[in-house]
């Protein structure tokens, strides 16, 4: 972009592209805006009324939204932990020269392919049924007690699910890292004595800090809309256990068809997503500096 | 104490051998280069040393101790990589610490050994900086305090000049031959540089496709060279082979001239005559490159400036002190 000519001819064609992608934004943006200041109920067609900020009081003193919050930071903080402690130890192994590795590279990573609702379908009706369920098998073959997963532990069955599902995503990412880890280096160190723990502690681990803190961000995005997996298997149920601030808003719009309250309960996770985003790139961002 | 004796050493990776045993021994405190061709095998042959790789057979005695069961760490030697392989999120003093650490010494000892080895390669300024906060030079230093600190019985060298510019290259060299001096550390060193063998080794072992084909001092092997394969690599430019008519006549299937030994005469018969392909002037040197006809491409090397051009007449008389001899399975005829 050396003359004037080309810079005007570069932004003149840019325009139409990034003119599309600001309205494409800003339109159902402004939409949403605009249907959280209204009582607009689609029981009640016609009847919609300019009502302020009372769908945001409404939203946010509701006892259920405090109750989902906490349980999507529970979700996102639980899915994260286990993905990486479970991940870094599934990288290392992978990493290791065996028979038809390739195959269980392909494998391992199959998970990430099967669709939510498929996978939650999966578990709740094949695996953690609590009577014809895998698990329950398993535990009778020890003559224990069936659990009755979405009963007795409904958000940590939502959480194995959903960490089953990332699990190859936060391995894969950690796979890719080990292997450009600098072979000289681990040479280095053995030289220098390092045991192989002292080699994961002081190398390895230093090494994977930018990967796991992409990983942190990248699922932190995708586990606060975290929808199918507990639409299939729970409901949000029972009682809230298991609704996080997607579902919430799902059953304010589509179960009391109160379009208003779920605008504002939209925005308000708008805002709760930036302010975990913000406080992410604090704590890990660093990590992401060259 | 760094005395090193190979006896035998083997290495095979699956149906190829690598190393078709080699014997050597390394005398405490020499320096002692490994050159030759990529693929030779010289830093695999490094790597058995240090332990990196197991040998395939025949023993490693450090210090008359056989080390081939023994980890790296425990030979109490320390390398110097191709790539210098620092620990990039450590400081300086965190990378030359890291060995001692290891070794769990207490912290205050850690610091003052570090803090010697820096001024002894004139670090102490950069010792809480990141590699990546270093020029090349500083690295390569780094890497060679990392070396040094652990105060190893042998330094291995595994072509640590080569990520250098020439100039630095240069002056690195000078600093790694007086360094080693100074400690009095055995080292050994891999290049494929010959120049590099020459100026810093007092012995030189020349490695082609896994064989040891010469050890020897360097100017031995200038002057002496076992082999056709040691008198083309070593000297630059290459030694001129000649066959047929003229080898016969001195009763040797090949002879070689080093470039240095042949006189240049302008067209005066006698000698061997050519016409000059391409003339080099550097100054200091005048390379000429004469097509001798049935003798082939023939290169004569004139300290100091000569006015000669590309199509003169010429013709070469070699120095018949100096021609080397050679049978039919390349080895070298002595006089």
């Amino acid at each position: 972009m050396a003359t004037r000519q080309t810079q005007l001819l570069a932004r003149s064609l840019l325009t139409p592209a990034v003119g599309l992608l600001f309205i494409w934004m800003i339109v159902p943006l402004a939409l949403t805006l605009y249907f959280s200041t209204l009582h607009y109920s689609l029981l009640d067609p016609g009847s919609e009324s300019f009502v302020g900020l009372e769908n945001f009081r409404y939203f946010l003193t509701d006892p259920a939204f405090l109750a989902s919050l906490r349980n999507t930071l529970v979700l996102v903080g639980s899915v994260l932990a286990l993905t990486i402690l479970l991940g870094i130890p599934l990288a290392l192994l992978m990493d290791q020269p065996v028979i038809g590795r390739n195959f269980v590279r392909l494998m391992v990573i199959a998970p990430f392919f099967v669709m939510p609702t498929v996978s939650a379908l999966v578990w709740k009706n094949l695996l953690m049924h609590p009577v014809s369920g895998l698990f329950a098998w398993l535990a009778q073959l020890f003559h224990l007690t069936p659990i009755d997963w979405f009963n007795d532990v409904p958000l940590f069955a939502v959480i194995l699910i959903v960490t089953w599902q990332w699990l190859p995503f936060a391995t894969l990412i950690l796979l890719t890292a080990l292997q450009s880890l600098d072979e000289e280096q681990k040479e280095a160190a053995e030289m220098d004595g390092a045991s192989a723990v002292s080699t994961f502690i002081y190398i390895t681990l230093p090494h994977l800090a930018r990967p796991i803190t992409v990983v942190i961000l990248i699922e932190t995005i995708f586990l606060l809309t975290v929808f199918a997996e507990i639409f299939v298997t729970t409901g949000g149920g029972p009682g809230l256990q298991t609704t996080n601030i997607a579902f919430l808003i799902y059953s304010q719009a589509l179960i009391q068809f109160d379009v208003g309250s779920a605008s504002a309960g939209g925005l308000v996770a708008v805002v709760i997503a930036n302010i975990v985003a913000f406080f992410l790139v604090r704590i890990v961002g660093r990590n992401l500096e060259a | 104490m760094g005395q090193i004796t190979l006896q035998g050493v083997q290495k095979s990776f699956g149906p190829v051998h690598i190393i078709k045993g080699a014997d050597l021994d390394i005398a405490d405190g020499s320096f002692v280069v490994f050159v030759g061709p990529s693929g030779c095998g010289k830093t695999t042959l490094l790597r058995l040393i240090a332990g990196l790789e197991d040998v395939s057979g025949g023993k490693i005695l450090i210090d008359g101790r056989n080390v081939v069961d023994t980890p790296p760490a425990k030979r109490g030697l320390s390398m110097v990589f191709q790539s210098y392989a620092l620990y990039p999120h450590m400081s300086v003093r965190g990378n030359i610490g890291f060995g001692l650490k290891m070794a769990g010494l207490p912290k205050d000892e850690i610091n003052r050994k570090v803090e010697a080895a820096a001024s002894t390669l004139n670090l102490t300024p950069y010792l809480d900086r990141k590699p990546r906060e270093l020029s090349g030079g500083q690295r390569q230093r780094v890497a060679i305090g990392r070396a040094i600190v652990r105060e190893p019985k042998a330094f291995l060298f595994d072509e640590p000049l080569s990520n250098l510019d020439a100039a630095l290259r240069v002056q690195m060299r000078i600093e790694v031959t007086r360094l080693q001096k100074q400690l009095g550390t055995t080292a050994i060193y891999v290049t494929h540089d010959q120049v590099e063998a020459m100026t810093m080794a007092d012995k030189i072992v020349v490695l082609n496709s896994g064989k040891i084909e010469q050890y020897g001092s360097p100017l031995e092997l200038y002057e002496r060279p076992a082999n056709l394969f040691v008198a083309g690599f070593i000297g630059s430019p290459k030694m001129n082979f000649v066959t047929g008519e003229h080898a016969k006549q001195q009763g040797a299937a090949t002879i070689g001239v080093r470039p240095e030994h042949l006189k240049i005469e302008r067209d005066g018969g006698g000698g061997w005559q050519g016409t000059i392909a391409v003339a080099e002037h550097l100054g200091s040197d005048t390379f000429l490159y004469v097509d001798a006809g049935p003798l082939g491409m023939l290169t004569a090397r004139y300290i100091g400036e000569l006015s000669l051009h590309a199509g003169d007449r010429v013709s070469l008389l070699p120095d018949s002190a100096r021609i080397h001899r050679f049978d039919e399975s390349g080895n070298a005829l002595r006089r």
